[in-house]
């Protein structure tokens, strides 16, 4: 039973101050993810519940402890690096162990959960080994085994997957989903990638420039992005942004175009429209100059320019286009319920 | 270059560092600052007292025609025994290098007189250059040559120049083989290819990409030959004859402990730390050009 | 390796002719030590010596090792182990924990520390060899292992080394490590000093020639034979005039006194060379 909670939680280095302010409560047995892009302060902030990076204002929670002033192992925290952090002269079982054998466990309760965490990671056979002879997602595995053999109370994760290939990353993917939900261990999980973000998350921060854009569900933040910023950041491909003026009940782009729309909105704003959400049409009110086709199998990504601009649009079809059947230009539907208007100078969403 | 990740305390740091620091204190900056205090003064004749004399003591030393012969003997000592030794060196290294098997042999063969010491070294060629029984001197009479380094200052300085140069080979003949083993095959291919024989290889290739090798070496053979060649000259010459083998670091110690002149010993000793801070900025000015090649 | 381009058989040959060749000149002057440890003062009092083994060597060598000149061998044997092993050992130690306290931690005064410690990088003792002298003498330390050993193990090329070891040393190992609940002596009981022990040995190996091979400072410090190293003690046994010189009994010695060191090259010898290049960056 772990809650975590972040109060007005500030970090500055000098006079620079890199995170602005964070507040948010993670439940018990949640999967939260902190996702952003490089240099985001996502990594700060989890090594600042870790207690590996002192706190500059505001208080971090644990249960009902506030952790603040604590070391990070009076915090019972584990956490899962990026290079994964091995002792390069331990085996494996040495590794494992080692945070056991400084809280003075006894020896025989020691062996019993090191086995286990090895068998539950399918390490059995590999305790004995030195962490360079093994492969990269046994490394992983290894990395993992060390913070679970302390049943902490929270685990944190610090982009855990960005040294593996990309078919091992899908599969340890998985295998950190299940093993979490098996665990039943409120964790906390960095990573730059949005896929990996939008999968392992019950719920997801968006972090950008030390602020906190948005957190929520999944689903939430690709059906309602709350900034522009989340709303460009959360889908793949991204989401098509074009600027316009809003008034009556229709946004009017640059070019002159005028889309239909639901916004109450009379002021300059940032309309959003998913690639998978613009309808082929052919009385459409968007056009488009095609260029690039990539097909997926599933469907198939249009490239191409707003026409008469060069204003990026991205579409996504359905089913198997060639670029032929294409054709050098498209006409769009842009239906209301599915536009994000964001107001132009603020980033929010309308 | 600092690191980012760091304990927190200071107390435990300070015990950590004491050792070193209280070793540092008493042993070298004790030492050291009194050689400066006690070059301002010179003792009276029972050592009861001592007068100030300021610069009185380097005036004197500048002075002193022994001094300044000493100053060309270290210079003449140390250039001999660098290019002797580097030479020597040199041309096992390229030897070595040249062949396909066996290299490792021949270096195990040639790496071990770095293990002896200098002064055991003075001691195998006093043996053999000895006027009475040494082998080399008694074919060298045999030749009509009279060997005497007892009595002759240029045979003494051959003879402490021979056995300085002797064990410091291992040590270039290592890093000139090293040096030789990391210059690309497929540069010297292609010069091969292009025609060139081998001693034009050697100069046009491979000695430009040997030379910071051979800085570096040149550099540390003079350090060594300055300050670790003491017990070479202490077991075959003690310096004579007539002062010809008396280097700096023989004439603090002659001075200081046999001459007990303590006075112009401690000035020496500070002449030596300036010749010393000058080499150690030449070689810190050299490891970091080496950052950059 | 440039052989490669020229491998005719002929030129072969002559480089391991001429390799061999300056093996032996070498290797010449120990093979005349040997021989002359293996005969009788008198063969060599008649130039030419001989160039073959006599059969003198188990009466030289036990000569020398249990009687000597002024002190028997093994007794001067003992001292310059004491003193290279204390040497080598004490450097090792003082060094590890001071480049820890300087790497690991920010505390008051640390940037004076580092110099103070770093100006002593290349100053050997021979420079301030009489006001040390004085030091040592005051502390009573003459003909002592510890006036022996001390003041060489204050030089900061060990201290050097090992900091530029942990600085590649990743951080996330030390935070693992500070998650794991591990204290800072204890990361650097378990976790540095293991990863740090190539290097260690490396640096054993050429601080104890270092520490064997020491003359001027046990020549000044020990003026009793019982206290001689092996080292210096071999220039004690020449008496004042040449004709008495008991050169089979001096150059057993001498063979005795570099056989530890050359023997530690040999065996250890990528330790050797590993630890030759890291001191000298």
């Amino acid at each position: 039973m772990s809650t975590v909670t972040l109060s007005d939680v500030r970090k500055t280095y000098g006079k620079t101050e890199i995170i602005h302010g964070v507040d948010f409560d993670i439940n018990d047995q949640e999967f939260v993810v902190i996702v952003g892009p490089s240099g985001c302060g996502k990594s700060t902030l989890l090594r600042m519940i870790a207690g590996l990076e002192t706190i500059s204002a505001g208080t971090i929670q644990i249960d009902d402890r506030i952790v603040n002033d604590l070391e990070p192992m009076e915090r019972n925290i584990a956490m899962v690096f990026q290079n994964y952090a091995l002792y390069p002269h331990m085996s494996v079982y040495d590794n494992m162990a080692y945070s056991l054998k400084i809280a003075k466990l006894d020896k025989s309760e020691i062996r019993e959960r090191v086995e286990r965490t090895a068998a539950l990671l399918q390490l059995s056979d590999y305790l004995q080994r030195k962490p360079r002879e093994l492969s990269g997602g046994q490394r992983q595995r290894v990395a993992m085994g060390r913070a679970i053999v302390r049943k902490p109370d929270v685990f944190l994760f610090d982009e855990p997957l960005s040294n593996l290939d990309a078919k091992l990353r899908v599969q340890m993917r998985l295998e950190i989903r299940k093993l979490q939900r098996d665990l039943r261990v409120t964790s906390v999980y960095v990573t730059h990638d949005q896929v990996e973000a939008m999968t392992l998350g019950d719920r997801l921060m968006v972090l950008n420039d030390g602020y906190v854009e948005q957190f929520g569900t999944p689903i939430e933040l690709y059906e309602k992005p709350a900034t522009r910023f989340v709303a460009d950041f959360i889908g793949s491909p991204s989401m098509n942004i074009l600027r316009g003026t809003a008034d009556s009940g229709a946004i009017t782009l640059e070019t002159g175009v005028r889309i239909p729309s639901d916004t109450q909105a009379t002021n300059e704003v940032d309309m959003g429209i998913r690639p998978e959400h613009l309808v082929l049409s052919d009385s459409g009110c968007l056009g488009m100059e095609t260029g690039m086709v990539e097909q997926l199998g599933s469907n198939t990504l249009v490239h191409g320019f707003l026409t008469g601009t060069r204003i990026p649009l991205v579409a996504s079809l359905p089913g198997v286009h060639s670029e032929r059947s294409i054709g050098l230009a498209l006409n769009f539907d842009v239906p209301p319920h599915a536009q994000h208007v964001f107001d132009s100078k603020t980033g929010k969403r309308l | 270059m600092e690191k980012r990740v760091t304990f927190r305390g200071w107390r435990l740091p300070l015990i950590l560092i004491l050792p070193q620091a209280i070793i540092t204190a008493v042993f070298f900056f004790w030492p050291a600052g009194q050689a400066i205090y006690q070059s301002a003064f010179i003792p009276d004749p029972f050592g009861l007292k001592s007068q100030f004399v300021g610069l009185g003591n380097f005036e004197y030393l500048f002075s002193d025609p022994y001094y300044l012969a000493s100053f060309r003997t270290t210079a003449v000592f140390s250039i001999l025994v660098t290019v002797v030794s580097m030479s020597v060196a040199l041309w096992l290294a390229l030897m070595a290098d040249r062949i396909i098997k066996g290299t490792g042999t021949y270096r195990t063969l040639l790496i071990w007189p770095y293990a002896v010491a200098p002064a055991v070294a003075g001691v195998l060629w006093l043996f053999i250059f000895n006027p009475n029984v040494g082998i080399a001197s008694w074919y060298l009479d045999q030749l009509g040559y009279d060997w005497n380094h007892k009595l002759n200052s240029g045979q003494a300085m051959g003879l402490v120049v021979l056995a300085s140069s002797w064990g410091r080979i291992s040590y270039n003949f290592l890093f000139f083989l090293a040096g030789l083993q990391a210059v690309p095959r497929s540069v010297i291919e292609a010069a091969a290819i292009d025609g060139a024989h081998f001693w034009k290889r050697f100069r046009t290739i491979i000695f430009p990409l040997l030379s910071p090798t051979t800085f570096f070496l040149l550099v540390v053979n003079v350090v060594y030959s300055f300050f670790e060649t003491f017990g070479v000259i202490h077991t075959i010459t003690s310096g004579g004859p007539q002062q010809a083998t008396t280097i700096l670091v023989y004439k603090v110690y002659a001075d200081g402990f046999v001459g007990q002149d303590l006075g112009s010993s401690a000035a020496q000793s500070v002449v030596l730390l300036v010749v010393v801070g000058i080499l150690t900025v030449v070689q810190f000015k050299f490891i970091e050009r080496r950052v950059h090649y | 390796m440039s052989g490669m381009v020229e491998k005719t058989g002929k030129a072969t040959w002559l480089i391991h002719l001429g390799l061999i060749i300056g093996i032996g000149i070498v290797c010449f002057p120990i093979y005349l030590a040997f021989i002359a440890s293996s005969v009788t003062q008198a063969e060599l009092v008649r130039p030419p010596m001989p160039l073959l083994p006599g059969d003198q060597l188990v009466e030289n060598y036990s000569r020398a090792l249990f009687s000597g000149i002024n002190a028997p061998v093994w007794r001067m044997l003992v001292n310059s182990m004491v003193m290279a092993l204390g040497i080598a050992i004490g450097k090792i130690i003082i060094s590890l924990m001071s480049a820890f306290a300087i790497v690991y931690f920010r505390f008051p005064f640390r940037a004076l520390f580092f110099w103070l410690i770093f100006m002593t990088l290349m100053l050997p003792v021979e420079v301030r060899i009489v006001p040390t002298y004085v030091v040592v003498a005051n502390f009573g330390m003459l003909n002592s292992y510890t006036g022996l050993i001390l003041p060489l193990i204050a030089s900061a090329t060990a201290t050097f080394l090992f900091r530029q070891f942990y600085m590649t040393v990743p951080d996330e190992l030390t935070e693992a490590a500070r998650v794991d609940g591990a204290s800072p002596m204890r990361f650097f009981l378990d976790i540095l000093l293991p990863m740090s022990r190539t290097n260690i040995a490396a640096l054993f190996v050429i601080l104890f020639i270092y520490g064997w091979n020491q003359y001027l400072w046990p020549l000044l410090m020990t003026t009793e034979p019982e206290m001689n190293t092996i080292v210096m003690g071999i220039k004690q046994m020449f008496p004042s005039g040449d004709d008495l010189t008991d050169w089979p009994l001096i150059m057993a010695t001498a063979l005795l006194a570099m056989l530890p060191p050359v023997l530690v090259v040999i065996f250890m010898q990528r330790l050797f060379i590993k630890g030759l290049v890291d001191t000298e960056k």
